[in-house]
């Protein structure tokens, strides 16, 4: 019999099928005597072989590239024979194969997790190795996302990024986590993805796999039991509602053509799509992480004019350089800092090595001066009108016209108009903005309500920065993930929000729902969500009036 | 016993893809090959996990031994293989850094 159940729905669309969870890692067993230690070193190391063998059919299938190189490194660690030779010898001193898969992987993930940067990533991946050889061990299904064989429905108590990295869309019809918020790693994988999600939904756990379940990822409805019948009509509905989607093209407006100026978030070339309006958030990391020094001028002026050129004749905004917190770079970071996510990162590296910045701002000039596309720069974790003052000098000081600062620190909200004296535009970045409102870490699931992108008192900062940008004739945006969720955009843009950056995929169901829309409309619902008491009533006050698609 | 030294050419060091590259090599060679950082004990080229722990970065000096028939030519085709910078160098074993996008 169906049964609902209802969680935060956070990536839009409905989807229909059979759910199937990510099996947990399994415990480590008492250990047990070995009677035939040769037999069981050979259980050891055909475990391990088994686990090769299932990441290279897994590398083998992935669709991206990225993905598939990880999962080959895997396999070559799986194989790796000095790894069996170390297995074998913890047999041979009494282990049980569980526990010498599990001695013979630590010692490495010991030297991974000192060595740091790159390779403390991929601890992850030993860790990995050692529960999917486990559970082979003692016959139990490999931890990770399963392959039942036809698309379905994944569930999962949280998903982290090595269980999403192989995730193929066209096998996950969506997706339903037990934890999670508006701002964890399930909700930026499915929006990236353009999949339907829904979070905070515990009950999902005790749903037995391979039962039909249907997921409306915008009410944040998970409906568990159905017949046959509502799965072919869930999926009628998806189809009709993509076909729509797909018809919308062209600029963002409201009903009553008030421009919202839609762009997208890229880390590269290969991000930008044709039916945006530009670029809002060029994020140059990727260019800098795993190195020992900054790249050299001529390298980021190739990598920066990629970018350009795609964007032809559409604006760019590029954020110089945001290292530090989840991203601490060698040459910039030295040693740990005891609350990283409130040390020297953002622009505030630029204290210790000023010229990464100038060579990166002298980089971006060279590369907009012979692409002749529309550059703006800005800087991320600015706290100060000083700091944005400094930075906006130093922009123009190379040529580049056009200097704005993120919004990301409640300090630089609540001073936006004095920041706008300095600067050409403002770019909200809500995810840090609440997490430093809310004091509450990112990355802590157990605090993602407070993390709430519908959150009234994020809603006010926004609004103070909107009103700041309105007085100063200056735009002023909003690039975190609060941007993609439809229904929150409209409120935004009732904020008074010129422009919203979000994944290339959450542009068209973001365009039909300002659509949808008059700028009277918005500034209603704004209204309404600015004076609700706490985030689940701003969110339902706001979702009265025009369907938001 | 022939040796060879050598500097990391990687961009992102002897991490990733590039360790990768060099472990397979390692292990088609004829003879077993071992490769250590300044001061530390000597591992196996085609063990992926102790490649990796050496933690060695672009830059980093590092070298290789091995001893019978065909090391000399073995350490010569790791050595050279090292000193590339592969994260340059499209997926395959093509040649030449990508000059596209230049301004």
């Amino acid at each position: 019999m169906a049964e609902l159940q209802t969680g935060l729905g956070v990536s839009t669309g409905l989807a229909a099928g059979p759910v199937h969870r990510v099996a947990e890692a399994p415990r480590l067993p008492a250990p047990v005597p070995v009677d035939d230690p040769a037999a069981e070193a050979d259980r050891a190391v055909a475990a391990l072989v088994a686990v090769a063998t299932e990441l290279g059919r897994r590398a083998g299938t992935a669709t991206d590239p990225t993905a598939a190189e990880i999962l080959r490194a895997q396999v070559m660690m799986a194989e790796d024979p000095v790894l069996h030779e170390a297995a074998r010898a913890r047999v041979a001193a009494g282990a049980d194969a569980p526990h010498a898969i599990d001695a013979a992987l630590a010692e490495h993930r010991a030297a991974f997790a000192a060595a740091g940067g790159y390779l403390a990533e991929r601890v992850a991946d030993l860790d990995d190795l050692r529960d999917r050889a486990v559970a082979v061990c003692l016959g139990e299904p490999m931890p990770g996302v399963p392959d039942p064989g036809v698309p379905f429905i994944l569930s999962a108590r949280d998903l982290a990024p090595a269980d999403t990295a192989g995730l193929d869309p066209t096998r996950v019809l969506a997706l339903v986590t037990a934890a999670g918020g508006p701002t964890s790693h399930t909700t930026i994988v499915a929006r990236a993805l353009g999949l339907p999600a829904v979070v905070r939904c515990p009950g999902i756990l005790d749903v037995p796999d391979g039962t039909l379940v249907t997921v409306d990822g915008t009410t944040g409805d998970v409906t568990t039991g159905v017949d046959d019948d509502t799965v072919a009509e869930t999926r009628r509905r998806e189809q009709h509602r993509r076909a729509e989607l797909a018809a919308t093209s062209g600029p963002g407006r409201t009903a009553d053509g008030h421009p919202v100026t839609l762009l997208a978030n890229v880390g590269s070339a290969a991000d930008l799509v044709d039916d945006v309006e530009g670029v809002g958030l060029f994020r140059t990391e990727l260019l800098y992480l795993d190195r020992a020094e900054p790249p050299g001028h001529d390298e980021q002026v190739t990598a920066y004019a990629k970018v350009f050129t795609a964007a032809g004749d559409r604006k760019v905004v590029l954020r110089t350089l945001d290292a530090g917190a989840d991203k601490p770079l060698p040459f910039l970071h030295a040693g740990e800092e005891p609350n990283p996510a409130l040390g020297v990162r953002g622009l505030r590296t630029a204290r210790r090595r000023p010229e990464v910045l100038r060579t990166q701002l002298d980089a971006i000039a060279q590369a907009a001066g012979a692409t002749g596309t529309e550059v703006w720069v800005m800087a991320p974790m600015v706290t100060t009108p000083a700091e944005a003052a400094e930075f906006a000098e130093l922009a123009r000081a190379v040529g580049l016209p056009t200097a704005g600062v993120m919004v990301e620190v409640p300090a630089a909200a609540l001073r936006a108009e004095a920041l706008l004296r300095h600067v050409d535009f403002l770019s909200i970045g809500t995810n840090d903005l609440s997490q430093y409102a809310f004091a509450a870490d990112r990355l802590c699931g157990d605090l993602a309500d407070l993390l709430d992108p519908w959150q009234p008192v994020l809603l006010e900062l926004i609004a103070a920065c909107a009103r700041a940008g309105a007085a100063a004739g200056k735009p002023v945006g909003v690039c975190g993930e609060a941007a993609a969720d439809p229904a929150l955009a409209v409120v935004l843009t009732g904020l008074g929000v010129s422009s919203l950056s979000m994944s290339a995929r959450s542009v068209p169901a973001v365009r039909a729902a300002l659509a949808a829309h008059t700028l009277e409309d918005c500034q209603r619902l704004a209204r309404a969500a600015l004076a609700a008491p706490d985030a689940a009533a701003a969110r339902a006050a706001a979702s009265v009036g025009p369907a938001a698609g | 016993m022939p040796t060879r030294t050598v500097t990391v050419g990687s961009a992102s060091g002897l991490h990733a893809r590039p360790a990768a590259l060099f472990v397979a090599a390692a292990a088609t060679a004829p003879v077993p090959v071992m490769i250590s950082t300044a001061g530390r004990p000597a591992v196996p080229a085609r063990s992926m996990l102790s490649v990796l722990s050496l933690g060695a970065k672009q830059g980093t000096e590092v070298t290789l031994e091995a001893d019978g028939d065909g090391a000399d030519a073995a350490l010569d085709e790791l050595a050279a293989l090292l000193a590339r910078d592969l994260d340059a160098e499209p997926d395959s074993d093509g040649a030449g850094a990508t000059a596209a996008g230049r301004g």
